[in-house]
């Protein structure tokens, strides 16, 4: 396996535009390349994230339409990755695999997405499509109806009064709205306090609306190559030092999911191939789809213990400066979550966290960072681990 | 001898089943453990050597939510009460409470027993076929 890099990344300002998802990705993408100082034909392949285009534009096979719009040559292999929320992360885990097996030397990675564009109540039904659609959504169980019920999950099962639990969650939020509010790519930069998360309409018992990520349109992408030429074009490499990747099937299978054994799989295989443990984590980028998906993913990343993650948040253990940051960007609850763009753009900030360009949200002397993106009710998951 | 492989128990006939009342799933003949729903395969030891079988349809709630928020398609149903519940049986299902005031839905709703039954959802668009939902009603 060679050693891969990413050398350009480029992301949009998240949030409502009247741009196309072929424009928006066009955006981030230029950037990358820009900033790798390379040409549109010196890429070789193009991987798109993208979760519901069909649905939000009517727009199938976007790959092709996207390497056009960049000008890469014809003989560019370009493909769309679908992974729900998970799709650009698993685009750039192949992008890795394949640059890492010498299949291809310079590919563009990430994903778009115009969530936005379908309104609340298409999406909410399009959302719930991740879900089994032969044994959950006929029950009319919805995305938030999932981290919902692994909240009382939770509670009950590690003895956390429910109000206690939802402040704690309130603080998650409290967090990444202060982090985003240092992020001038966020779609909401503004700071919260734990009473604004309290007052909020139920969407879900016991999810408030402020418990809840945003619908966003968006796109970001970054550069993967090898090693060698990365250090030719670029100042600061940052390397991919491990990748991993876990599945699962319908909820009830699952069972007790506040242990997500994909999730757990998933991080095992990245930490053993990046050759570092969970307390080596300076940074994370997370899937804070929902406050409490934070606190449990964070205990299915090895980073707490079980059942101690709503503790430490509390303790401000995951803020910038404390124990680990985590969603420095402001998370998917407040940079935004355009599905199938989501993970590309932690990794956009997590390339910048190493690079350390990232100003005032700047996790000082950060080394080694990770992603982690969930899709589905974690039928894919896919962490990357990064380091300078 | 053949070497096709027939689904034992799709989810049109699981479907059906809830419609006349039944609970089917599939008891595995290697491991003896159940597969509710269906999958091809044990959902424990991956045998394809399982018989269909009626489960006794008696469930305790694991979890819950209550839906105030809904997809396309619900918003006659609005509140509404989604849970897991743990079959006798073993296996897990997700379902509609019924049989609860929605606004009066607490976590002391974790551990009662409730009995697995069938309804059909509201249409939805892109949901082909007749849909079926699994209901959790509160004894
Ligand atoms: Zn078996």
């Amino acid at each position: 396996m060679r050693k891969v890099a990413v050398m350009g990344v480029g992301m949009t300002k998240f949030g409502p535009t009247e741009k196309s998802q072929v424009e928006l990705f066009a955006e981030a993408a230029m950037e990358a390349i820009n900033t790798s100082n390379i040409k549109p034909k010196d890429v070789q392949a193009l991987f798109l994230g993208n979760g519901l285009g069909d649905f939000e534009e009517g727009q199938l096979n976007l790959a092709g339409f996207c390497a056009n719009e960049l000008g890469l040559p014809p003989e560019t292999t370009a493909m769309r990755f679908e992974g729900a929320c998970a799709s650009a992360s698993i685009a750039i885990r192949n992008a890795f695999l394949l640059v890492a097996s010498g299949a291809y030397d310079i590919v563009v990675a990430g994903g778009t997405e115009r969530a936005l564009s379908m309104g609340t109540s298409l999406a909410t039904r399009t959302f719930a499509m991740g879900t089994d659609s032969k044994y959950e959504e006929f029950s009319g169980l919805t995305f938030p109806g999932v981290f919902a019920m692994l909240a009382h999950l939770y509670a009950d099962k590690y003895n956390v009064p429910l109000p206690k639990l939802k402040e704690r969650m309130a603080m998650v939020a409290v967090k990444n709205h202060k982090n985003g509010a240092k992020n001038p790519l966020a779609q909401f930069q503004k700071e919260i306090t734990v009473e604004t998360v309290l007052k909020g309409f139920v969407v879900a018992d016991p999810l408030q609306l402020f418990d809840c990520c945003p619908f966003s349109d968006g796109a970001a992408a970054v550069i993967v190559t090898t090693d060698e030429i990365a250090k030719k074009h670029v100042e600061k490499p940052v390397y991919i030092l491990g990748a991993g990747q876990g599945s699962a099937g319908s909820l009830c299978r699952q069972k007790d999911y506040t242990i997500m054994p994909s999730r757990i799989a998933s991080a095992k295989q990245a930490y053993k191939m990046a050759g570092v443990e969970p307390k080596d984590i300076d940074v994370a980028e997370v899937h804070d789809c929902f406050t409490i998906a934070e606190i449990v993913l964070l205990e299915n990343l090895g980073l707490f213990e079980f059942g101690t993650a709503s503790e430490a948040v509390e303790k401000g253990e995951t803020e910038i400066g404390g124990k680990i940051a985590v969603n420095p960007s402001g998370g998917l609850k407040a940079k935004g979550h355009p599905v199938g763009a989501t993970g590309a753009a932690q990794v956009y900030e997590i390339v910048k966290q190493l690079r350390g360009e990232c100003g005032a949200r700047q996790v000082e002397n950060a080394k080694i960072g990770m992603t982690d993106t969930l899709g589905g009710d974690a039928g894919s998951i896919v962490n990357l681990i990064f380091g300078i | 001898m053949s070497s096709s492989v027939t689904y034992k128990l799709t989810h049109k006939m699981f479907y059906e089943g809830l419609k006349e009342g039944k609970l089917l799933g599939l008891k595995c003949n290697s491991c003896n453990t159940y597969t509710c729903p269906p999958k091809i395969n044990c959902a424990q030891c991956n045998s394809l050597d399982m018989d269909i079988v009626e489960l006794n349809g008696k469930a305790e709630i694991k979890t819950f939510t209550v839906v105030r928020v809904c997809p396309e398609g619900f918003e006659g149903e609005l509140p509404y009460v989604v849970a897991l519940a743990e079959l006798e049986e073993g296996p897990w299902v997700c379902g509609r409470v019924v049989g609860v005031d929605p606004d009066k839905v607490t976590m002391d709703i974790i551990g009662k027993k409730a009995t697995v039954g069938g309804k059909i959802p509201p249409k939805l668009s892109y949901a082909p076929g007749e849909p079926m939902a699994i209901t959790l009603k509160i004894s």
